[in-house]
């Protein structure tokens, strides 16, 4: 196991509808976390990474702004953005600043007030997510994106609404019991059946996907604190090490897809470099954290990552394999679909997830067996960019 | 013409493709070829990834694909508010052609199907904007 780079750190606030508070004072509550987490000061930083997806930010450039409220000027701080995977992206840089010999400790930092703008704002600048050019034009939003992809499965694979509606009640189950989750409440299959007003998961967004397939907007903030292995071994009982690292990127605009049925390219590629650095394949991850933004990115990531075939994702949500006590649980903190989708702040905190189950500190949700080898795979809009990230321990 | 004039509502005004919408305009729905190594491109580029030259002609798309996937959208974007429901979809020609628009209006929900026969037409709405849209082959 390559013992180069450590997480001796992680913290995230709560995820939250309606922050209470300013982005310094948001982001604030994630690094006091990490910061106690790792037993360190403002002196042992030395240098600090912050991610967002700037569309949802008044504050222009909010790196120097934070850095000052977190204690952590003069250090260097800079800013880095992949819109959903902006966290993870910053966890490789800060891998490769450690890596390189330029710094022993670095800050990684991801937030998102998303209630920093009005919902008329959110809905105007959500329509540009994707290619502003050729495809906005048309009236495209995020749900429909994925859906085009949910059709394809549909009419490919045999997935059915049944197989997505299990993706959301398995994501329910862990949202429950997760106290900084955003979306507290179980799901019922009740809550989708069609044409019943009372079943709030039912009403269609962007068909075949509906209400229950989306994610939970929320306010979060995430942080991780990354050393090389000297400081790693001196400040830290229980280091976590990083072991594999994959990233990827693909065409932004649908018409230069290659192929609907087999889901996000840069899942597939993210993961095969991480495999290979980290020298393991999928059977030996014991626990992962995939990006469900929408039922149907679940089951895609399944296949993406290797742990069904092409097409065949769907039996793992059929089998329960990836419930906490299945063969390979994935997202039993809630996901993106309960525990909420603070843009910026979503990687850092699935990588936090990841952290405390190899530390065995994931409390109600701990998985059993004490997993040795964790995954993390986030995901940059319609699949425009994608982060995988292994984790293990000692 | 200039950019603004192209889809339902434009967020670009100014782009060295804007002949696309003069095309438009003559009822043609329009690629980019490279004149140096042929490569062609749908959405059109000014300029060529393969071999970063900036000579670029006009080819016509083709007319017969299938319909590769698609989603109706019941909740719109800002700007978008009065359509709603509305289809879009992913057209494939073969040939690593592919194309994405909106279905024409009075196709029946009922009746789009993924892998039907499909092709495209311009299109102009009330207000002067020029689009092309999926209709059944």
């Amino acid at each position: 196991m390559k013992k180069e780079v450590a997480v001796i750190g992680v913290g995230q606030s709560s995820f939250v509808r309606g922050y209470e508070g300013s982005i310094r004072e948001l982001a604030f509550e994630a690094f006091r976390e990490a910061m106690q987490n790792a037993g360190i000061t403002q002196k042992e930083v030395d240098a600090s990474i912050f991610c967002s997806a700037p569309e949802y930010d008044k504050q222009r450039s909010p790196a120097g702004v934070l850095a000052e409220y977190l204690g952590l000027i003069p250090q260097p701080t800079f800013y880095v953005e992949s819109v959903c995977s902006s966290s993870s992206t910053g966890v490789k840089v800060g891998y490769g600043m450690i890596k390189s010999g330029l710094h022993d400790v670095v800050v990684v930092l991801g937030f998102q007030k998303m209630s920093e703008i009005t919902s008329a704002e959110s809905q105007e600048r959500m329509g540009r997510g994707a290619d502003i050019q050729w495809e906005a034009p048309f009236g495209t939003m995020m749900p429909a994106y994925y859906a085009l992809y949910a059709q394809a499965y549909m009419a490919n694979h045999g997935l059915t609404h049944d197989d997505l509606m299990k993706v959301r009640i398995k994501a329910s189950t862990y949202g429950v019991i997760n106290e900084r989750a955003v979306y507290r409440k179980p799901v019922k299959p009740e809550d989708f059946k069609q044409g019943d007003p009372e079943a709030k998961m039912a009403g269609p967004v962007a068909w075949p996907l509906r209400v229950g397939d989306c994610c939970a907007n929320a306010d979060g903030s995430s942080c991780i604190i990354l050393a090389n292995a000297e400081k790693a071994k001196t400040l830290s009982k229980k280091p976590v090490w990083i072991i594999g690292i994959g990233a990827a990127s693909e065409a932004v605009n649908m018409a230069a897809r290659p192929d609907f049925t087999k889901g996000l390219s840069v899942g597939y590629a993210a993961s095969a470099q991480a495999y290979k650095m980290a020298g393991i394949s999928a059977k030996d991850v014991k626990v992962a954290e995939v990006h469900d933004c929408f039922t149907i990115a679940e089951i895609m990531a399944y296949e993406g990552l290797g742990f069904a075939p092409v097409g065949e994702g769907k039996q793992l949500v059929r089998e329960k394999a990836t419930y906490k006590e299945g063969k390979i649980p994935v997202n039993v903190d809630g996901g993106l679909l309960s525990k909420g989708h603070p843009i910026g702040a979503t990687g850092g905190s699935q990588i936090r997830t990841i952290v405390l189950q190899l530390r065995g500190e994931a409390g109600p949700m701990q998985v059993a067996g004490e997993p040795d080898i964790g995954l993390v795979h986030n995901i940059g809009g319609v699949g425009l960019y994608g982060n995988v990230t292994i984790f293990g321990r000692e | 013409m200039g950019f603004e004039k192209f889809g339902r509502k434009s967020f670009t005004a100014v782009t060295k493709t804007a002949k696309f919408v003069d095309l438009l305009a003559e009822g043609k729905v329009a690629g980019t070829v490279c004149k140096d190594c042929s490569a062609k491109f749908f959405p059109p580029r000014a300029d060529c990834a393969k071999c970063f030259s900036k000579n670029m002609d006009w080819f016509e798309m083709p007319k017969k694909g299938k319909l590769e996937t698609f989603t109706t959208a019941y909740y719109a974007p800002f700007g978008f508010e009065s359509d709603p429901p509305y289809t879009m979809g992913v057209v494939d020609f073969g040939g690593g052609q592919k194309l994405f628009a909106r279905l024409a209006k009075d196709i029946k929900p009922e009746d789009v199907k993924v892998g039907m026969d499909v092709t495209i037409r311009p299109l102009k709405y009330d207000d002067g904007q020029l689009s092309f849209e999926i209709i059944k082959a």
